[in-house]
């Protein structure tokens, strides 16, 4: 299950759109007790497309600082398929760099932003709860 | 002595550790040693080649090392590097697997 708060959803379905018509992308940090996602960081696309996506390096480095010193963790990436499901690609699948991190889809293929959130594990793809909570 | 921050992906080849201590004069020196140390590590950090691999990026406090002179840049005894995997994917386009 993928926990998020209210903010924090917010903040990543806002990116996306603001990132139209490429694919926006960014980090999500956790509560280290919880496991809850606090902190949404809005990277660049460093890809500039619209149907790929790379993390900035150098968002990435800023982001991992932040977090840690926050006392949270990134554990996951977000980003936006812009005309097609909220469902992992062949490349987001290759691409996956950790097991243990939550790949969020925000689709906008529809008037209404759809987000999903998925483990990919070996090449393996299971979808999971997204729960937004306020805070 | 180089300090040395980890990713959580590599963190259970080191004992669960985030950051590390080991030798090196450049970032390829220090990425060898790393290897060297933990070799569960091995073709996570380097190609066969021993060139950088394309799905890892490597920092010199705050910059990339491909922005610098890449394995060769210079590695002070109070740099510190850090380690982070490449972010990437997309909707479409083939993409490469990641060691």
């Amino acid at each position: 299950m993928l926990r998020l708060t209210e903010s924090v959803y917010n903040q990543m379905v806002a990116h996306c759109l603001g990132g139209l018509p490429e694919e926006a992308c960014g980090l999500l940090a956790a509560e280290g007790t919880t496991g809850d996602v606090v902190t949404c960081y809005p990277t660049r696309n460093t890809a500039e497309s619209a149907t790929l996506y790379t993390v900035e390096p150098r968002g990435h480095l800023l982001a991992d600082r932040d977090a840690e010193e926050a006392g949270n963790a990134i554990i996951g990436v977000f980003h936006s398929h812009t005309h097609t499901d909220a469902y992992p690609s062949p490349t987001d699948v290759a691409q996956a760099p950790d097991p243990d991190w939550h790949y969020v889809l925000v689709s906008l293929r529809d008037i209404r932003p759809v987000v999903r959130s998925y483990r990919i594990v070996d090449g393996r793809i299971d979808e999971e709860p997204v729960v937004v909570r306020s805070r | 002595m180089s300090v040395v921050h980890l990713p959580t992906v590599l963190r259970s080849h080191a004992g669960g550790e985030k950051t590390v201590s080991v030798d090196g004069s450049t970032v390829g020196e220090v990425l060898s040693a790393l290897v060297a140390t933990y070799p569960g590590m091995n073709g996570q950090l380097l190609n066969d080649d021993g060139t950088l691999h394309k799905f890892v990026n490597v920092y010199l406090n705050d910059d990339d090392v491909r922005y610098l002179s890449s394995l060769a840049t210079p590695v002070g005894s109070t740099d510190e590097v850090s380690i982070l995997p490449a972010v990437a994917g997309g909707s479409d386009a083939g993409g490469s697997h990641l060691a």
